[in-house]
């Protein structure tokens, strides 16, 4: 997609957005709320339309996007309607005759984990459970696209490793993944590429690892000083050396409270980028400069 | 290659479930195969809310009870029992009440509780969600008219059609008016705020429609005013129509045009239907006003 644009109320939700997924890979989409990624999702799937710009999932328009189409994407929207009292093996074998190819309908649920809830209504499943039932439905025509638009929202931390497991699976047999979350350890564990958005605009896009400069980012030393009873932290492009200056000003057989040696996290990357943006934006609000 | 952006194919080393076992020219299941998947599954949903199915089918049951042991009389100036003009009065008010106020207010629920949303994003043709609502609500109408003629023939002394002819009137009638009163439903549904306020907005018109259609009252009762605001609407020639299959031809004295008038009734419930259905398909939202 290049240079999306989607305006509601004359203020653009997606301000200009580009990027690029390549088949087989899992991109995620990273941003505050508001920050215009349900939007962008949505657009991609064809559920919205856009002002502005160009967009090709598959190759085709997705505002243009038939039948064929849409058998060979998958959607996990952020929350749909439930089917009561119908069980989770009557939706999914409902759903899987939409598709010319579905999955057997008994492994989707296996692979989803709720074959001991095959037979429990949809009513009587927990959150989580429910959530597992939104991405059987949408991995049951074997997309080659699958769009998650927080998945996990809801998962105990079990269930969330459990569903990682699921996405890796997917990935191996070369599903391209677009996955939207709030959660950072999910965008570090799953995707190969993450994009971060706000105010509708594209903010970095890096492999997890490298985000922002994280690769290059200073050490973060830190470790609590007993003498003054406070906590020390120290940011060193040189941690090797800054630590034997720390360690040779310790008396020997004394420990270091609280001693941790770390590269920045994904989060804290994260949160300065996005605090950035949004004290940047808050301003020119202010100043009256946002003409659009 | 890329999946989003640039026209390509998926690669994939296929790995059991992935999408690199889709084989190409694959055939889509058509809209009347899946129209009727639909129509299955809403009535396995429809037949396990308990309330519902009873508030629905109940309600002309004990109204037909309740007038047929009061009025025991006949009808004004005849000698025809007033509980067999009834009959056919309350079973076409049955299929009103099934073919509107059932299917609009589905129709607006799926709406609110975006389960028309995850409809939309599968591949599924957009007929196939109004067959499925049309034909479940023609298997309702099914039990519904046979268990109200059923109580009327043991309680009542109704009879029975006696020739081929009365019955095949019976079948269009049936016909014509439930699915007239769908497609309305369906417009209806496609019109309201949401599925709280359809209930609202459904009520008065059927009401009102009751009372100078013929239901509760004889037509020849009624004042020509009113008599002539009924015969715009499809309920009046509805339980005209039925009333030619249950009564016989002496009760004619009670119809204000002495006639049973079939043809035009055809006429008038098919136009009805047409146009219902036409308007209903042109004006459906599939997405709500938030979502363009």
């Amino acid at each position: 997609m290049h240079a999306l644009v989607k305006t509601y109320a004359q203020r653009n939700a997606v301000d200009g957005l580009s990027f690029e997924v390549a088949a087989g890979e899992t991109f995620a989409l990273l941003g505050p709320n508001g920050a215009g990624k349900t939007t962008t999702t949505e657009i991609l799937e064809g559920h919205r339309s856009r002002d502005g710009g160009q967009v090709a999932v598959l190759g085709v328009d997705p505002q243009r996007a038939d039948r064929a189409w849409r058998a060979r994407i998958g959607i996990v929207l952020q929350s749909v309607g439930d089917f009561h009292d119908l069980t989770v093996l009557e939706v999914v074998r409902h759903f899987a005759g939409y598709f010319p190819q579905p999955r057997d309908p008994d492994e989707v649920i296996e692979l989803v984990g709720l074959t001991e809830q095959r037979k429990v209504r949809d009513a009587k499943l927990s959150g989580g459970q429910r959530r597992r039932l939104d991405v059987a439905l949408g991995i049951l025509g074997r997309p080659e696209v699958l769009f998650l638009d927080e998945p996990t929202t809801g998962f105990d931390p079990e269930a969330r490793r459990r569903f990682w497991e699921l996405i890796r699976a997917l990935r191996t047999s070369g599903t391209t993944i677009l996955l939207t979350t709030h959660y950072l350890d999910e965008a570090e564990q799953l995707a190969d590429r993450v994009a971060v958005i706000n105010h509708g605009r594209l903010l970095a896009l890096d492999t997890p690892d490298r985000l922002g400069g994280r690769d290059r980012a200073p050490t973060v030393i830190t470790w609590i000083d007993d003498e003054h009873g406070v906590e020390r932290r120290l940011e060193t492009a040189e941690p090797t050396r800054a630590l034997r200056e720390l360690l040779a000003r310790q008396p020997e057989g004394e420990e270091i409270r609280g001693l941790s040696v770390h590269q920045p996290t994904l989060e804290e990357i994260y949160l300065a980028m996005v605090d950035g943006t949004d004290a940047g934006h808050a301003e020119a609000s202010s100043a009256g400069q946002e003409t659009r | 290659m890329s999946a989003l952006g640039i026209p390509g194919t998926t690669s994939s080393g296929g790995t059991g479930t992935g999408p690199a076992e889709r084989s190409p020219n694959v055939h889509l299941p058509s809209a009347l195969k899946l129209g009727v998947r639909r129509a299955r599954l809403e009535l396995l949903q429809y037949f396990r809310q308990r309330d519902a199915v009873v508030f629905t089918f109940g309600y002309p049951l004990i109204m037909l009870l309740i007038f047929g042991s009061i009025f025991s009389g006949n009808v004004q100036g005849t000698n025809i029992p007033y509980v067999q003009y009834f009959t056919a009065g309350i079973t076409a008010t049955g299929m009103m009440s099934i073919g509107f106020q059932s299917v609009s207010i589905a129709i607006a629920s799926d709406r609110t509780d975006k389960s028309i949303k995850r409809l939309r994003g599968l591949p599924m043709p957009q007929l196939s969600y109004f067959l499925g609502k049309l034909l479940a609500a023609l298997v309702e109408g099914v039990i519904q008219t046979t268990l109200l003629i059923t109580c009327a023939v043991i309680f009542f002394h109704v009879h029975l059609p006696a020739t081929a002819g009365r019955w095949f009137t019976l079948v269009w009638v049936f016909a014509l008016g439930l699915g007239t009163c769908a497609g309305l439903g369906v417009l209806l549904g496609g019109w309201v705020k949401d599925g709280r306020t359809a209930n609202a907005v459904t009520l008065p018109p059927f009401l009102v429609l009751q009372f100078i259609s013929g239901v509760f009252f004889p037509l020849n009762q009624l004042s020509p005013t009113l008599r002539t605001i009924g015969g715009l609407f499809p309920l009046k020639w509805m339980c005209q129509g039925l009333r030619s299959v249950f009564l016989s031809d002496q009760a004619l004295v009670a119809e204000p045009s002495h006639a049973w008038q079939l043809p035009q009734t055809a006429l008038i419930l098919a136009a009805w239907l047409v146009g219902s259905l036409l308007l209903a398909l042109r004006t459906f939202r599939w997405k709500e006003k938030y979502e363009r």
